[in-house]
């Protein structure tokens, strides 16, 4: 009966009320983070979008130093090496260390088909440098530099002419990763500097496009009614085009004593022109569910003009997701111009683009006798899987408050 | 279902306006005419010009006259079947077209039917078998005949073909059976063919296929309906079969309205790497030499199929779902 007493307790610590609504640092910090914070967060779980976005920004970084890493100018020819196969990077010669060098060409013209035959000469040891002088180019057309981030071997090459040993004079190595083309010009080099062209060609366009879609798309959205009609028919009819066959009558149009320049703005205005459908649709139905929010009566009830409800209020709160939709139409923009310039009928020359390279490779018949020249497609096949990979994670990251 | 078919066929009407008018101001927005250029280059050349010919021409035509009435012969023409007149070839626009559109046509099927064909069963492999060692080696292939632009595509094939077999896949038939009369042994010879441009078109269409599918038969499988008919005992090929699958064909029939631009812009380009003798190599070089009625008339026909294609999907859509037809406008 004696048990002993639990003794009376009262705890001394002031009473907090909302102490069970405390938030622990963690979820503090989760909380009270921004949305864009959110979306990176989100975007850092999906491994394939971060390693797509890394391959985007190395792309783009080569793309904006392309001087500096292309070894040789877009437009330097080599007389003594038209169609040479791509040489392969050694370290080892006959099992010693050597470094980074490549192997000179043995060259031979075959008398019985005049076709330029190379072979690997395992005697011609060039070893590359590094952090290099080389080809002579202004760096963005604005300072003059010769500087390179690797060049070929200095030491005079040695040809093999019949079995006999001739050296060029003035000549120096030749590294030609991706081999050469009809002229003779290094093909690294060109789609190295291709990817400038190629690669801002899908991001000018989707930003014209952008403004489009956001303008007709939001007028219609917003006012509804017979503007709404009115656009509606008009996606409808454009997107009941083919793309292709309409990109490329388009461009047919413009006319060919035009600049580069211009003939650059016009297919890219041309792309632009066609994709604007779908972000406009996506602008529409959003705002049309958003017009009818309290806080968008609210504004309008404060005497708030469209303009300023539309682009202050509606506007930001599926801005992100606009984005992530932008991102995944950049690659169709990018095959659009490879596709119109691969038939001629887009960038030409000495404008150089993915596409203009591949042009080159049409014909079945130089393709099989020089097969490099196909090597353009690869770079088209990586910037589109990892555009698509990267815009996925986006949109999947473009709504962190939905887990 | 009739009322919603001719109310669905009237709304064509304005579209196809829409766009003949689009193709029509596309193909007069280069300077001059084809004419001016044709009797340019005749004269640099040191010849005389037909001028019997050239003003026959122009006033048949009527090249003189304001934009508005040419828009209008042009148009009432094409829809009594006279196409205009290619001044490159020197014929009717229909002779020059021949079988082309046909062979078109034939080809733009063909490939909606494989991508169906591989489509398919392999989205609902997907679907069903999620994450496993198949989904996932399915999926990476998906993404790569996704990210390969199809006449890319073709280039690699051709070269390929050439390398290992030493012959061309080009071409649409044997080279005997070029500009002949159509016979069974032409028709064998096509479809021997047909299969190499098939796939290279339908890849990408194929692929973008399967991964919408399996999105779509996920989401209905995660639906309580399908827990519930688990829960009851249903096998699982049967409860398959009953539900999800058919909700998920809806979406899969009114698909063919977005595969088919992609299928036909497609086509336009491969036709040229492959060289086939559909009307992909003719636009290009009609665009480029400014035939003004033969461009014309392959982007209107492309514009023409696109739309059909999509009648056909929304007709078939309509017929499955009845809420479609019922509720009025099609859910755009």
């Amino acid at each position: 009966m004696n048990a002993p007493k639990t003794p009376h307790y009262v705890s001394r610590e002031p009473f907090d009320p909302y102490s069970v609504e405390k938030l622990t640092p963690a979820q503090e910090e989760l909380y009270l983070a921004s949305q864009w914070r959110l979306m990176w967060w989100k975007l850092r779980r999906h491994k394939l979008a971060l390693v797509s976005g890394t391959v985007l920004l190395l792309f783009y970084l080569v793309a904006a130093l392309a001087e500096w890493v292309a070894p040789y100018d877009l437009h330097t020819r080599n007389a003594g090496f038209i169609h040479a196969p791509p040489q392969a990077i050694h370290l080892f010669h006959e099992g010693k260390f050597v470094g980074p060098f490549v192997y000179g060409y043995n060259y031979k013209l075959n008398m019985s088909t005049l076709k330029r035959e190379f072979s690997v000469n395992h005697g011609s040891i060039q070893p590359l440098r590094f952090f290099c002088e080389g080809d002579p180019y202004r760096f963005w057309g604005l300072f003059e530099s010769r500087f390179h981030l690797f060049c070929p071997s200095v030491n005079a090459m040695k040809y093999e002419h019949d079995g006999e040993a001739i050296s060029l004079p003035g000549q120096g190595g030749a590294v030609f990763l991706l081999g050469t083309d009809r002229l003779g010009r290094d093909l690294l080099s060109r789609i190295i500097y291709g990817s400038r062209i190629s690669l801002t060609i899908g991001l000018v366009g989707i930003a014209v496009s952008f403004i489009l879609g956001i303008v007709i798309g939001g007028l219609a959205g917003y006012f509804g009614g017979w503007i709404d009609a009115v656009v509606q028919r008009v996606i409808e009819v454009l997107r009941s085009f083919p793309e292709i066959p309409l990109w490329m009558a388009l461009s047919a149009v413009l006319p060919v004593t035009w600049s580069p320049l211009l003939i650059f703005l016009g297919i890219t205005v041309i792309l632009a022109l066609l994709d604007w459908t779908g972000l406009a649709r996506a602008v529409r139905s959003k705002l049309m569910a958003l017009r009818e929010e309290d806080y968008c009566t609210a504004a309008q009830l404060l005497g708030a003009r469209p303009r300023r409800i539309i682009g202050r209020h509606l506007l930001p709160g599926f801005m992100s997701h606009l984005i992530a939709s932008a991102s995944l139409s950049i690659p169709g923009m990018i095959l659009g111009e490879t596709a119109l310039s691969f038939l001629g009928l887009g960038l030409r020359p000495p404008i150089t683009s993915w596409g203009v390279l591949l042009n080159e490779a049409q014909n079945i018949n130089v393709v099989a006798l020089y097969p490099w020249l196909m090597l353009p497609v690869v770079p088209v096949v990586i910037i589109i899987l990892a555009f698509n990979f990267f815009g996925d994670g986006l949109r999947d990251a473009a709504d962190p408050y939905k887990t | 279902m009739l009322r919603y078919t001719i109310r669905r066929l009237l709304t064509m009407i304005p579209t196809l306006i829409a766009i003949s008018v689009i193709v029509f101001v596309i193909i007069q927005l280069p300077p001059g005419d084809y004419l001016e250029s044709h009797i340019a280059t005749m004269q640099a050349q040191g010849e005389n010009v037909d001028q019997k010919k050239i003003a026959f021409l122009r006033e048949q035509y009527g090249l003189d006259q304001p934009m508005w009435k040419q828009y209008l012969t042009w148009a009432a023409g094409f829809v009594q079947g006279d196409l205009g007149y290619s001044f490159e070839y020197d014929l009717p626009v229909t002779e020059v077209v021949g079988d082309r559109m046909f062979l078109t046509i034939l080809i733009s099927v063909v490939t909606i039917v494989f991508t169906w064909l591989i489509a398919f069963p392999i989205g609902i492999y997907s679907a069903t078998h999620q994450y496993s060692w198949g989904d996932y080696g399915l999926t990476f292939i998906g993404f790569i005949g996704l990210a390969t632009p199809n006449f890319l595509l073709a280039l690699v094939m051709l070269y390929l073909a050439n390398v290992y077999f030493g012959t061309s896949i080009g071409g649409l038939m044997d080279s005997q059976f070029i500009d002949q009369p159509w016979s069974t042994a032409k028709l064998l010879s096509v479809l021997e063919h047909l299969w190499i441009p098939v796939v290279v078109i339908g890849t990408s269409g194929t692929a973008a296929m399967i991964r919408r599918l399996r999105a779509n038969l996920l989401d209905e499988l995660e639906k309580q309906y399908v827990t519930t008919g688990r829960a009851k005992g249903l096998p699982p090929g049967k409860l398959l079969r009953k539900y999800p699958l058919r909700m998920a064909l809806n979406f899969f029939v009114a698909d063919i309205g977005n595969l088919l631009p992609g299928i036909i812009s497609g086509a336009e380009v491969v036709a040229v790497v492959l060289s086939l003798p559909t009307t992909g190599p003719l636009l290009i070089a009609s665009l480029q030499s400014q035939d003004m009625y033969l461009a014309g008339s392959f982007l209107m026909f492309l514009a023409i199929l696109t739309v059909i294609g999509m009648l056909i999907s929304d007709l078939l859509l309509a017929m499955l779902d009845p809420r479609i037809r019922l509720q009025g406008a099609p859910a755009k």
